[in-house]
C-alpha cells in the first residue's frame, strides 16, 4: 500500500504528469499559469512585505511616509525589534517568558484535540450504534456557538464549580500558578472539538470500507483497527488539522486573556497586544512584533508540510 | 501481542511514576516575604501592619510603560509592608473585567475609569464598600466633587486614582508667535481667531475620532465640554442622569455649536482632509498636524501630551502647548471636564483594604507623579513633583476651588448609551447624519 | 534577555505533565478497547466519544443552552421578556439590523452586511485557494509558493490589522500617502479615497482582509485533496485525450468535491462568527458591523445581555441550512455504504 504512495511521490521528476492538477497546469499555456499564480502570490505577499519593511524603519519614517520609500531612501533601524524583544516595561523582563508560556499553552492544546477528535471521529465513522448520525450532526452544529458566549460559563465552571439548586455537584478547581495552564488547555480543547471532529470524520468516512471490514473478519478489535489501519492513513489529515489548531491557539488572544492572565501565564499575543502602548500610539512596534510571532507558526508549517502535501491515497487503495 | 501490551503498560506506568516524583521534588519553595516596617526608611508605612506575605491582585486598563511606572511607584510600599502586588493591565479591560467578575475570577482591586461601570458592579453586589481607613484617607485627600463619582447610593466604593483634564485646546506656540496670534480667552475670541486662520490659509481645527471599537468617543467629549459651557453644570447633570432627554433642544443647540466647528468644511480637517476624514482618523493622529503647522487648534485632553512625535517641545514657548477651552457664558463659571480612574475592591481582606487605602494617599500620588506623565486630583499632590508643563497647568485647574469640575458624561451614562450608541451616533453625525436624527437615535437606545 | 530558568522550570514541568497526561489518557483508552470484545460497538463508541462528549458538554453545550435562555431575558437577566429581544432586532430602527435606504447616510443594516460576508468570503477564498493549488501543484517552488499564501494564516488578527492599515491608509490629497492602495490611485492620476468610510464598498474592503487570511486554509486542504486524486483516473482521462479545461471540470472538481464542501462549510461558519477584523479596523462603524460584532458589543460593552444573547441565537439560526445540508450528506453517505 505504502509503496504505491511512494511511486507517486517520486513522480514529479518524471516527464509524464500524473495528477489531474499537474496535467491541467502543464497543458495550459504555461505562461498564463505562471502569470496568474504570480499575481495571486504578489497580492498575498505585498501587504506583509510592506510591514516587514516598515518593521526595520524608524518610527518617524513609518508614520510620515509610505514603506516603498525605503528603497529610495533606506533608513535602517533595529529599534522596533529591540523594544519588542527586550520590552519597555522593566518589571516584566523580556519576551522569553511569554514565549515559553505560548509553547506550554500551545503544545497540549494541539495534542489533546488531535487525540479526542480522532477517537470521536473514528467512533462516528466506523462503529455502529443507534443515533450515530445525529450525534455527528449535533457535534458539527456546535461549531456555531460563538467563543465569546462560552467564556463566562466555562470560567465559572473552573472558579465556582457546578452547583444545581444550591447543591454543589462539582467543586471549584482553585488552580494557581503554573496549574492555571490546565484551564487554558481545557478551554482550547473544548473549542477545537466540533471543527476537529468534522474535519477528521469527513476524512475517515472516505477511507475504503473493505479495508476495515477485512480487518474485522481477521478478528481485529476496534483499538487495533484504529491504530494499525486508520491512524497511518489519516496522518495527512491529522497534520493539517494539527497545524490549523496550532495557528489558532498560537494566535489566540481572547481565550488567553480570560484563562491565562498575568505575566506568569500569558502567551505572546497578550504581550504583543500590550506593546501598542497605553494610548495606542506606539503601534510601530507591532510591525516588529508581527514578525517575531510569525516565526514559530511558519517554521511549524514548513516542517509539517511534507506530511499533508504528500499524496496520501494516490493510486493505491481507492478507485 | 501480549508482551507488546505489557511493555506499553510498563512504559506508561514508568512515565507516570517519573512525573509524580518530579512533581514532589518541584513542590513550591514558599519564600514568604517579610515586611520591614520597623526600619527607619519605612516609617511612612507604619500603619500598614500585618499584611506581609499576602498577595493583592490588581486589574487595570493601564498597561505597558505606564504600568511599569505604577509598579515603580508602589514598589517601596510593597517592599516595606511585605505585601505582594500582582498587577495586570489590559487593553480589553472593560469587557474582560465583566467576564471575569461574572465567571467568579474577579481581581482584588480594579482601576475603573468609568463611574458608570463602578456603579454597575456596586449595584450588582460585586464590589465591596471601602473600608473605614480607605474612606478616611479618601475623604482627607479628595474633594466631594470627585468622591461622589466613586459613591453609589451613599456608600463609597472607590477612591479616585489618576486624573486627566479634557478641557484643553492644543496649539503651536511657535506658529501663533509667527503669525502674531494670541491665545483666546473667550469663546467668541476663539471663533474670531478661527476665521483669522481661515483668512491666513490655515484650517483652524483638526480632529480624529477613530479608536478601534471605541470610535466616536473624542466627539462625545466635544459635546460634553460645550454643553457644560453653554448650559451650565445643572443641565449637564440632568442630561447625564437622563432627567433631561438626549434629544432636548438644549442638547441640540450644544451639538449644533460643536457642528459649527467640526462639521464646517472651512474649519476642518486641517492637514488631514475634509469633515468626513475626522471619522476615519485615529484620535492619536488627529492633532499631529498642529506641530506641522497645517492646523491651528486641536481640542483634546491633557494626556495628548504623550502623542507628539519624539523631540516635540511641549511648553508655552515650544512646539505644542494647550490653552483652557474658554467659557461661552462667563456667568456659568469656569467649567472643567475631566476623567480619571477609581480603585474598586472585589474582596475585603485586610491586605486588599490596605493597598486600597495606600493608593488613596498623598504619598502614593506624589510617588507616582515624580515618575512623570501622571496627575491626580489628590489634594496632597505637590505641584513641584509634576514636571511636565501641561500637567502642571492641569493640576492647577484640578486644584482651583473656583472651577466647576464635571466628569466625562459618557463614562457616567449607562453603557448601552455611554459606551455604544453615543459613540456610534457621533460617528454617524460626523459622517453626515443631521443633529436631530442623531440625538433621536441615541435617545431611543437609552435603557428603559 | 534576562532569562531566569528557575522561574520557567515549573511551567516546563507543567508542559511535561500535560504531555504525559495526554499519553496516559490515550493509552488507557486504547488499552481498555483492546480488552473489550469488538462486537459490542455501542460500548466501544461510548468509550471513544466520552472524552470529547464531556468536554463538549461543559465547554459548548451548557453555554449554548445558557445563551438560549438569556436571549429571552432582559438586559441584566433578572426577568423573562419573551420575544422582546427578537422583536427589537427586527422592528426597532435603532437596532440597525435592517437596511434603511431613506436615511442619510444610507444604512445598509447588519443583516445585509453579514449576508455579503457569508456570500463572498467562502466563495472567493475557496476559488483563490483552488486556482492557486492547481497552478502551483508540482511546480518547481511549490513548497515556497504555498507558504506565501499560507503566511497570512500564521499572522494574528492584531498583525493583520496592522498590515491592512498600511494598505488602506488615507492622507489628504496633495500630501504623501502612507497607504499602498492610495499611492497606487495617486500614481494612476486619481484622488486618494477613504476606503473604509463609504458603504457599501467599505464592507468589501474588510471582506478582502478575511479572504486574504482564509485563502491559505482553502489552499492547503484542497491541495492535499488534489494530490489524493488516484493516478489511474487521471491516466484514463489523458488517454481519452481530454483538454486541460475538461480535466479540471470533469476530473479534478468531482474528485475533490468532499474537500471542497469541507472548506466551504468551515469558512462559512468561521465567517458567520467573524468579529475581530471588523472590530479592529472600523469598530463596526460606517455601516460595516456584522452580527457577531453586534453580539459582542451588546453582551460585553453595552450591558445588554439579552440583546447580545438574542443576536447569538440569530447566528445559531443562520447555520441551520448548513446543518440540514450536513444531514443530507450523512444520509447519502449511508445509502452509498449499503
Amino acid at each position: 500500500m505504502s509503496t504505491g504512495t511512494e511511486t507517486v511521490v517520486a513522480a514529479p521528476d518524471a516527464e509524464v504528469p500524473v495528477t489531474a492538477a499537474g496535467r491541467v497546469r502543464r497543458k495550459l499555456t504555461s505562461r498564463t499559469a505562471s502569470v496568474v499564480s504570480l499575481v495571486i502570490a504578489l497580492l498575498w505577499t505585498v501587504p506583509t512585505f510592506g510591514v516587514l519593511i516598515s518593521s526595520i524603519r524608524p518610527e518617524d519614517e513609518i508614520k510620515s511616509n509610505g514603506w516603498w520609500n525605503f528603497f529610495a531612501n533606506p533608513q535602517f533601524t533595529l529599534e522596533n525589534y529591540e523594544q519588542v524583544l527586550f520590552g519597555a516595561r522593566s518589571a516584566s523582563g523580556g519576551l522569553a517568558g511569554y514565549f515559553i508560556n505560548s509553547l506550554v499553552i500551545t503544545i497540549p492544546s494541539v495534542l489533546f484535540p488531535l487525540a479526542f477528535c480522532s477517537l470521536a471521529a473514528y467512533a462516528l465513522a466506523w462503529t455502529r450504534f443507534r443515533g450515530r448520525d445525529w450525534v455527528y450532526v449535533g457535534i458539527f452544529a456546535l461549531q456555531i456557538v460563538p467563543l465569546q458566549m462560552a467564556l463566562i460559563p466555562l470560567l465559572s465552571f473552573f472558579n465556582e464549580g457546578v452547583s444545581l439548586g444550591g447543591v454543589q455537584l462539582l467543586p471549584a478547581w482553585d488552580l494557581d500558578g503554573p496549574d492555571k495552564f490546565i484551564t487554558v488547555w481545557f478551554a482550547h480543547t473544548c473549542f477545537a472539538l466540533p471543527l476537529g471532529v468534522f474535519l477528521l470524520h469527513n476524512f475517515m468516512a472516505e477511507l475504503p470500507g473493505d479495508l476495515v471490514e477485512a480487518a474485522k473478519v481477521d478478528g481485529a478489535g476496534h483499538a487495533k483497527i484504529f491504530r494499525k489501519i486508520v491512524l497511518p492513513l489519516i496522518v495527512p489529515a491529522l497534520a493539517s488539522f494539527g497545524i490549523f489548531q496550532f495557528l489558532w491557539v498560537w494566535n489566540d488572544l481572547l481565550v488567553a486573556l480570560i484563562f491565562a492572565p498575568g505575566p506568569k501565564n500569558a502567551p505572546l499575543t497578550v504581550r504583543l497586544a500590550e506593546l501598542a502602548g497605553n494610548r495606542g500610539n506606539e503601534w510601530q512596534r507591532l510591525t516588529a512584533a508581527a514578525f517575531v510571532s510569525i516565526i514559530v507558526p511558519l517554521t511549524v508549517f514548513l516542517s509539517l508540510q511534507r506530511y499533508f502535501v504528500r499524496g496520501l491515497l494516490a493510486g493505491s487503495v481507492k478507485g | 501481542m501480549a508482551s507488546n501490551r505489557q511493555r506499553r503498560l510498563l512504559a506508561l506506568s514508568g512515565a507516570v511514576v517519573l512525573a509524580l516524583t518530579v512533581a514532589a521534588c518541584g513542590g513550591d519553595s514558599g519564600n514568604k516575604s517579610e515586611g520591614k516596617l520597623d526600619t527607619p526608611e519605612c516609617s511612612a508605612f507604619a500603619d500598614y501592619t500585618d499584611i506581609a506575605g499576602e498577595t493583592v491582585t490588581i486589574y487595570s486598563p493601564i498597561r505597558d510603560a505606564e504600568a511599569g511606572l505604577l509598579e515603580q511607584a508602589w514598589a517601596k510600599f510593597a517592599d516595606c509592608t511585605g505585601v505582594k502586588i500582582e498587577y495586570e493591565g489590559s487593553g480589553e479591560f472593560e469587557a474582560q473585567l465583566k467576564v471575569r467578575v461574572e465567571g467568579g475570577d474577579a481581581p482584588d482591586l480594579a482601576f475603573i475609569p468609568q463611574p458608570g461601570l463602578l456603579e454597575f458592579f456596586a449595584k450588582g453586589g460585586k464590589l465591596k464598600a471601602a473600608g473605614e481607613k480607605t474612606k478616611a484617607m479618601a475623604t482627607q485627600n479628595y474633594s466631594p466633587d470627585w468622591l461622589k463619582y466613586g459613591t453609589v447610593n451613599g456608600t463609597l466604593y472607590g477612591a479616585p486614582l489618576g486624573a486627566n483634564v479634557k478641557s484643553f485646546v492644543w496649539y503651536s506656540p511657535s506658529l501663533f508667535k509667527e503669525k502674531g496670534w494670541t491665545v483666546p480667552t473667550s469663546w467668541d475670541e476663539m471663533i474670531k481667531l478661527s476665521d483669522t486662520m481661515v483668512a491666513a490659509g490655515i484650517k483652524p481645527w483638526c480632529a480624529g475620532i477613530g479608536s478601534q471599537d471605541a470610535t466616536g468617543w473624542p466627539a462625545t467629549d466635544w459635546i460634553e465640554d460645550v454643553l457644560l459651557r453653554e448650559q451650565g453644570p445643572d443641565v449637564y447633570d440632568a442630561w447625564v442622569s437622563h432627567s433631561l432627554p438626549f434629544n432636548d433642544p438644549k442638547i441640540i443647540s450644544a451639538t449644533d455649536r460643536v457642528g459649527s466647528i467640526l462639521k464646517n468644511e472651512k474649519y476642518v480637517n486641517g492637514g488631514i482632509g475634509g469633515v468626513k476624514s475626522i471619522a476615519t482618523t485615529t484620535f492619536q493622529e488627529g492633532g499631529l498636524p498642529v506641530v506641522q503647522k497645517k492646523c491651528g487648534m486641536h481640542r483634546q485632553a491633557s494626556f495628548y501630551a504623550n502623542q507628539w512625535p519624539k523631540g516635540t517641545k511641549v511648553a508655552e514657548d515650544g512646539d505644542a502647548f494647550a490653552f483652557y477651552l474658554p467659557a461661552i457664558d462667563p456667568a456659568k463659571g469656569k467649567p472643567v471636564l475631566g476623567g480619571g480612574e477609581f480603585v474598586g475592591a472585589f474582596t475585603d481582606t485586610p491586605a486588599t483594604q490596605a493597598v486600597q487605602t495606600y493608593l488613596a494617599s498623598a504619598d502614593f500620588a506624589n510617588s507616582r507623579a515624580k515618575l512623570n506623565n501622571w496627575i491626580s486630583a489628590n489634594k496632597g499632590l505637590d505641584v513641584a513633583n509634576v514636571s511636565n508643563p501641561i500637567d502642571k497647568v492641569a493640576v492647577g485647574i484640578l486644584q482651583d476651588t473656583g472651577a466647576v469640575f464635571r466628569f466625562d458624561g459618557s463614562d457616567l451614562m449607562p453603557a448601552a448609551v455611554g459606551a455604544n450608541s453615543f459613540w456610534k451616533g457621533m460617528t454617524d453625525w460626523i459622517n453626515g447624519k443631521d443633529t436631530k436624527a442623531t440625538l433621536d437615535f441615541i435617545e431611543g437606545t437609552w435603557p428603559k | 534577555m534576562n532569562f531566569d530558568f528557575t522561574a520557567e522550570a515549573p511551567k516546563l514541568m507543567m508542559l511535561l505533565y500535560g504531555v504525559v497526561a495526554f499519553a496516559a489518557v490515550v493509552g488507557l483508552l486504547l488499552l481498555v478497547l483492546d480488552v473489550l470484545p469488538s462486537r459490542k460497538d455501542r460500548w466501544v463508541a461510548l468509550g471513544l466519544l466520552a472524552p470529547a462528549g464531556l468536554l463538549l458538554l461543559v465547554g459548548l453545550v451548557v453555554p449554548a443552552i445558557r445563551t438560549l435562555i438569556l436571549a429571552f431575558m432582559n438586559a441584566d437577566s433578572s426577568e423573562f421578556v419573551g420575544l422582546d429581544n427578537f422583536v427589537w432586532m427586527f422592528t426597532d430602527k435603532n437596532s440597525g439590523m435592517l437596511p434603511d435606504f431613506g436615511a442619510d447616510p444610507v444604512s445598509y443594516g447588519v443583516l445585509l452586511s453579514t449576508f455579503l460576508w457569508v456570500l463572498l468570503v467562502p466563495t472567493v477564498s475557496t476559488a483563490v485557494g483552488l486556482v492557486y493549488a492547481v497552478l502551483v501543484d508540482r511546480a518547481r517552488f511549490e513548497s515556497f509558493a504555498k507558504s506565501l499564501i499560507f503566511m497570512p494564516m500564521a499572522i494574528s488578527f492584531v498583525g493583520a490589522g496592522i498590515i491592512w492599515k498600511f494598505v488602506y491608509d488615507y492622507r489628504q490629497e496633495g500630501t504623501e500617502q502612507i497607504g499602498l492602495l492610495n499611492q497606487l490611485v495617486v500614481a494612476l492620476g486619481g484622488t486618494p479615497q477613504q476606503w473604509l468610510l463609504d458603504g457599501p464598498w467599505n464592507t468589501l474592503f474588510l471582506i478582502a482582509v478575511m479572504v486574504w487570511i482564509q485563502a491559505g486554509f482553502a489552499m492547503v486542504v484542497l491541495s492535499a485533496a488534489i494530490k489524493a486524486i488516484p493516478a489511474d483516473i487521471v491516466e484514463a482521462a489523458r488517454i481519452d485525450g481530454v483538454t486541460p479545461w475538461q480535466m479540471f471540470w470533469r476530473v479534478t472538481i468531482p474528485s475533490i468535491r468532499p474537500a471542497l464542501v469541507v472548506v466551504l462549510v468551515t469558512i462559512s461558519i468561521g465567517t458567520l462568527k467573524i468579529f475581530d477584523i471588523v472590530r479592529t479596523m472600523t469598530g463596526g462603524q460606517f455601516g460595516t458591523s456584522v452580527i457577531a460584532n453586534e453580539m459582542y458589543t451588546y453582551s460585553f460593552r453595552a450591558d445588554e445581555k439579552g440583546k447580545g444573547a438574542a443576536l447569538a441565537v440569530l447566528l445559531f439560526a443562520l447555520v441551520v441550512p448548513i446543518v440540514i445540508y450536513q444531514v443530507r450528506v450523512v444520509r447519502r453517505r449511508r445509502l452509498e455504504a449499503r
